[in-house]
């Protein structure tokens, strides 16, 4: 028989963890965002709108957040064009040892991220491997300024990214009943064909959990840019982080905090209701 | 020393960026790292630093590793006193960190001078200390003191070093001749353009734009013109720096051929060999550096840390390995031939030919002036 108490008392443990570690430092922020900014490191309880004019009248932030929302955009589509074929290849192959691929996308999580991003400024320096390379080529005089541009940027993104594209793709492509497929290419579809009607609509839930985590987590990303890009390539991150840390004007840096949480969060709530909620647990549960 | 498993990895990366260990080692000692990552549990940093020892926080790098192995480690094994170390970037990082904890979970800061002072007298996170507990404090240079006790009457922090912030280039691409007739116009010589880099620091940006309009960065009267001419540096640089290793790395690879410069970096570079030249222009940014303690600390144990520290022979063996000259007064402690050649060791005590900022001045300005640099550093 059903037990509401038995559920409740099941789901207490995550639900006073989501209360304790999630709306709980949401609301104090969110309190924050009306406290008073007296000097660096100093605030006062005294309540004010003032931070929120600030962010509603300059377009400062205005252009870096939407600057933030077209990075992150980009950088998911691209994840989502390369990261597709490798996880296809991944879930088709016929190769004995298939976990072996699997845990070669999570290798590079074994080190640090902030040296995987540094790594990035030996290949892409004036000094670099690429631009070297080119020059004993004799193919370029003068080396190419790939460094500290907002190519750098996403270039550092989807290395970060990419393989969470993958294993979402992969999970979602390992869930297709492969009897379909067959049946498709037994009733005349060639391997194209089959791939078009059967494989990759089946295989979308996927892509589009993947690029939702690819794009929250590039809009929201602080490290890269500031490793990567120069001044003009930061991203809304590295105003928060600049605000808070630099100018130690946490009012504000909690007002910027809050918009970028409310942003992205209105993103999935309309991303995940267009691309129906149910397909996306989906591709993430597999 | 404790640090975390990341500070270590970021810290073999400088010293590999530094050129002070072959790509091979530190190939392997990455490699052996992350095998290990896996036995490292959340757990096991808090125990290691769960002890009645000195909590004590620095700008990692070289300099923090010459602290470590000639005022730290003798002091633990005269005392038996374990210093626990962390290290931060940015001071206004430590100080985020310092509000968002308890007092006495962090104890002494390597902090930069009297700007920064104000800024934790402001949050009211300083201590009083004890200066009969510290007779080292005597060899210390008055004028480096004096405008702590202006603040605190009561010190909270001890003056260590000093150095200066001036300009560095490559010498294979300007000559000292040109440096020492262009001085902080080099920053903006358009012929440099795409290889100049700076400190990404509000301070600095604004002293060096204030030097190259002709103004006293101590009282700057057109403000429009300084900022003028730090758009100007941004646009024409390839990388403001925000390191020592970053610094010493676009130097020695050539990204960059003038840049402002530490004093101690330079001379590091130098020591090297790298073609790097350095030069003080007239007004160049001087500041200076302090051990401070921080309300809550345990005391008598910071005091006796901060006396050993401060003990002739320990400063002048951190002066050596970090490169920068100690505060202790030339006049009462002879200083070795090293120190007495390092860039801005001013031999007389009086710290006259060292034009330092004034803290009041730039307390005053610093919220409206931080927020205008960050937005220029962003490209507004």
């Amino acid at each position: 028989m059903y037990d509401p108490r038995l559920a409740w008392m099941l789901v207490a443990p995550v639900l006073l963890l989501l209360i304790f570690f999630l709306l709980l430092p949401i609301a104090v922020m969110l309190v924050y965002t009306f406290f008073t900014f007296v000097t660096a490191g100093v605030e006062s309880a005294t309540v004010t709108l003032a931070n929120w004019h600030e962010f509603l009248t300059d377009g400062y932030y205005h252009g870096f957040l939407l600057k933030t929302l077209r990075v992150g955009g980009m950088t998911a589509i691209i994840c989502g064009i390369l990261g597709y074929f490798p996880a296809y290849f991944i879930w088709a192959t016929t190769f004995k040892h298939k976990w072996l691929l699997l845990l070669l996308l999570i290798v590079p999580f074994w080190i640090s991220f902030t040296i995987r991003t540094f790594s990035w400024i030996h290949i892409l320096g004036e000094q670099g491997l690429i631009n070297v390379t080119l020059l004993k080529l004799g193919l370029i005089q003068e080396p190419l300024q790939m460094l500290y541009t907002e190519g750098a940027v996403i270039m550092g993104l989807l290395h970060f990214l990419l393989p969470y594209m993958i294993l979402n793709v992969y999970v979602s492509l390992e869930s297709i009943d492969r009897t379909l497929i067959s049946a498709a290419r037994s009733m005349g579809c060639t391997s194209a064909q089959a791939f078009r009607e059967v494989t990759l609509p089946l295989s979308l839930p996927g892509l589009a959990a993947g690029l939702m985590l690819c794009f929250v987590l590039a809009a929201g990303s602080y490290v890269t840019p500031q490793l990567l890009g120069s001044g003009r390539d930061a991203l809304f991150g590295n105003l928060i982080y600049d605000t808070i840390m630099g100018q130690l004007n946490w009012p504000m840096g909690a007002t910027l905090s809050i918009v970028l949480f409310m942003v992205l969060g209105c993103f999935a709530a309309v991303y995940t209701r267009y691309m129906s909620m149910s397909q996306i647990v989906k591709g993430l549960g597999g | 020393m404790k640090i975390s498993t990341t500070k270590r990895l970021e810290r073999l990366q400088e010293r590999h960026a530094n050129g002070d260990i072959s790509r091979r080692t530190f190939l392997t000692l990455t490699a052996a790292a992350a095998t290990t990552a896996g036995l490292n549990m959340p757990w096991m940093g808090r125990a290691l630093a769960a002890t009645t020892d000195v909590r004590f926080d620095g700008w990692g790098g070289v300099v923090q590793e010459a602290i470590d192995k000639y005022a730290f480690q003798p002091y633990t094994a005269k005392t038996g006193n374990k210093v626990v170390q962390g290290t931060f970037g940015d001071e206004n990082e430590i100080i985020t960190k310092i509000k968002t904890s308890k007092p006495g979970d962090f104890q002494v800061i390597h902090s930069s001078g009297v700007n920064y002072y104000i800024k934790y007298v402001n949050a009211g996170a300083t201590s009083e200390l004890n200066e009969a507990n510290i007779p080292n404090l005597a060899n210390v240079l008055q004028p480096m003191i004096e405008p702590f006790r202006k603040l605190t009457p009561k010190l909270s922090a001890v003056p260590y070093d000093y150095g200066t912030t001036g300009l560095a280039y490559n010498t294979t691409v300007i000559s000292p001749e040109e440096a020492k007739e262009k001085g902080a116009a080099m920053l903006a010589d358009k012929k440099y353009a795409g290889k100049i880099g700076g400190y990404a620091d509000m301070t600095t940006r604004v002293w060096y734009a204030a030097l190259d309009t002709g103004q006293d960065p101590n009282n700057i009267q057109d403000m429009d013109a300084v900022w003028a001419k730090v758009r100007e540096t941004r646009d024409l640089a390839k990388k403001f720096w925000s390191s020592g290793a970053e610094l010493m790395d676009l130097l020695s690879k050539g990204e960059i051929v003038v840049t402002d410069a530490w004093s101690g970096r330079v001379a590091a570079l130098q020591q090297q060999g790298h073609p790097i030249g350095y030069l003080d222009p007239s007004g160049s940014y001087a500041w200076m550096e302090d051990m401070l303690v921080l309300k809550g600390s345990p005391m008598a144990e910071c005091e006796e840390l901060l006396n050993f520290m401060l003990d002739p022979a320990t400063s002048i063996a951190v002066a050596e390995g970090q490169n920068y000259p100690p505060s202790l007064d030339p006049t009462k402690v002879k200083l070795t031939e090293k120190i007495e050649k390092l860039p801005a060791f001013d031999p007389t005590g009086q710290m006259k030919a060292l034009t330092f900022a004034d803290p009041i001045y730039w307390a005053d300005n610093e919220d409206a002036w931080q927020k205008q640099w960050d937005r220029i550093s962003k490209g507004a």
